[in-house]
């Protein structure tokens, strides 16, 4: 049986091959939407944070446990968000 | 089935939902349902993390999703179609902020705070330092890199200073937050000095996207938040690899490879190679162009409604200036005229016109101009040589002929509008300022060229007035 590491190196470079195929010929239009969505999808690292902020009492780890998870969420949120409204204006046009 | 399995299963679904959701936004009618499902996956992701940590206490979590949501919305909601750009340079740094937090957060928890003094290698285990100390490096870089981007798109810091030695400057600062990183994570037995040391990796790496972002061209930062969003995916996955967090891996690696694609992609449509962006090349060596205007014609808002009056066809070319001026609605009202005396009206749109690409598409789109009326590069370039008049708003080095005639010339090839081989220009500008290349136009000494001076909403606005008023 594979390790953890070594599963998560085999994710890893599968993830990788699977981002580099994913995108191809984009239209010039999409090129600002596309980089703000995968800029929102970068904010994952929520996850991360969430695992870190799960005592009550305060310490120097969890203030920025806290930190990563308020900016990690407005880079989610917002960056939907901003995402939809470029693509919301496209919409109307047809 | 247990928690963990059940979980699981779910995180297969979320990945499944940016792939999909990933590939849907890369095209045209399906883009906003595939952002919609990267959302939707981005909740699952969430859920099943709280699944995951079972019952703890939900003080700091609610407190952190609510904060955050409250911000997000808040800067989304008072941004302006023409500031997106920059929008996505800001959040795109906090991304980055928040994996170097991620990476800290952990490093303080379990080494600096844990009692007893073992090196975190011993207690984390050596990968996950390894990728927690590369976390902290791209995280911080990314967040330096991305709010000099945004300060450049927006104009508060103009120019771009070259950094002497910047390649070795560049090399000793990592090398410098590598060694201090793993002496931290490797050696370090204290807590208290393992925190100094790892405060040191933050600051050579913060220092690092400054070196790395400062000398690139305000016209490059397109392709440098490309990339830094990269990095951003890159930082996440390494956080990933330091939790021992799949989802986080996997997510993270997506965008890491996906950006870097879009950002050769980018870098195509501008014809330039990612070296020569990132070696900050644009602008150097243009010394030579930053000569005087001599023969330039200017003309006002009536003469030229006169010619356009006459057209049969006309093109107009929006640039930054349209976005910066909100001109959009305006420009649209003039194609409305013209179009209501018979005559052909086409939007030439370049590939990186504006400060981003699609920037154009996103501004127009916005004062609801038909999507019919837009044309890219490639299909329109043959078609201005049979075109009346071309109406350039506020754009500058998109149709500068230097980028074909010049080989000298920092933005020597370039693909341009050519707009030059219309029978009359009108170039709808505030002042003969140089663009973002900072260099001297030709067109601009044409003489079928001629300058409207002027705020380009107020002139588009006159020019529609005219037309309409000629009946």
């Amino acid at each position: 049986m594979m390790g953890p590491l070594l599963i998560s190196l085999y994710v890893f470079v599968l993830a990788a091959f699977l981002g580099f195929e994913l995108i191809n010929k984009v239209p010039p239009t999409l090129h600002t939407p596309l980089m703000s969505g995968a800029n929102a999808m970068s904010g994952i690292t929520i996850i991360g944070a969430l695992t870190l902020v799960t005592v009550a009492a305060p310490s120097v780890g969890v203030v920025l446990g806290f930190l990563a998870l308020v900016l990690a969420t407005i880079n989610v949120v917002g960056g939907f968000l901003v995402t939809d409204r470029m693509l919301a204006t496209f919409g109307r046009r047809s | 089935m247990t928690v963990t399995d059940l979980t699981a299963l779910l995180a297969l679904g979320s990945i499944a939902l940016f792939v999909i959701g990933l590939k849907r936004l890369s095209r045209v009618r399906t883009a906003r349902s595939g952002n919609a499902l990267m959302a939707a996956g981005m909740l699952l992701a969430v859920v099943i993390t709280l699944l995951e940590i079972g019952l703890v206490d939900y003080r700091w979590i609610i407190a952190g999703l609510a904060l955050g949501a409250a911000i997000g919305v808040a800067i989304v909601v008072r941004a302006q179609a023409t500031q997106m750009p920059e929008i996505v340079a800001r959040f795109n740094g906090f991304g980055g902020a928040a994996s170097a937090f991620v990476a800290l957060s952990l490093f303080w928890l379990e080494v600096v705070e844990a009692p007893g003094d073992a090196t975190a290698a011993s207690v984390l285990g050596g990968t996950a330092v390894s990728t927690l100390v590369l976390s902290v490096l791209i995280g911080s870089a990314t967040l330096s890199g991305s709010i000099l981007a945004e300060l450049k798109l927006r104009g508060t810091l103009s120019g771009s200073p070259r950094v002497p030695g910047r390649t070795v400057v560049m090399a000793v600062l990592l090398i410098a937050g590598l060694a201090l990183g793993g002496v931290a994570v490797f050696a370090a037995e204290a807590g208290v000095l393992a925190g100094a040391l790892v405060v040191g990796l933050v600051v050579a790496s913060l220092l690092a996207g400054v070196v790395l972002v400062l000398p690139i061209g305000g016209a490059d930062m397109p392709v440098v938040i490309s990339l830094l969003n990269s990095l951003s995916g890159l930082a996440a996955a390494a956080a990933g690899f330091a939790l021992t967090n799949q989802l986080l891996i996997i997510a993270g690696t997506i965008v890491g490879a996906a950006g870097l694609i879009l950002t050769q992609i980018m870098c195509v449509a501008m014809n330039r190679s990612l070296i020569n962006v990132i070696a900050g090349s644009f602008g150097e060596g243009g010394d030579v162009e930053h000569g005087e205007y001599g023969h330039v014609i200017a003309t006002d808002p009536e003469s030229a409604a006169m010619v356009l009056e006459a057209a049969g066809s006309v093109i107009i070319v929006p640039g930054y200036g349209l976005a910066a001026a909100r001109a959009q609605n305006a420009a649209h009202d003039l194609a409305k005229a013209l179009l209501d005396r018979g005559a052909e009206v086409r939007f030439a749109i370049h590939p990186v016109a504006g400060r981003m690409p699609g920037h154009m598409n996103v501004v127009l789109a916005e004062a609801e101009v038909p999507y019919e009326l837009l044309h890219e590069m490639d299909a329109i370039n043959p078609e201005f040589s049979s075109t009346d008049v071309a109406i350039v708003v506020g754009a500058n080095d998109v149709v500068n002929p230097a980028a074909n005639t010049a080989p000298g010339s920092p933005i020597a090839g370039m693909p341009i509008l050519e707009v030059e081989h219309a029978r009359q220009v009108f170039v709808i500008k505030r002042s003969l300022s140089p663009g973002y290349a900072g260099i001297k136009n030709e067109l601009f000494e044409r003489d079928h060229t001629a300058m409207l001076y002027g705020d380009a909403k107020q002139v588009l606005s006159d020019l529609a007035t005219e037309v309409q008023a000629a009946g």
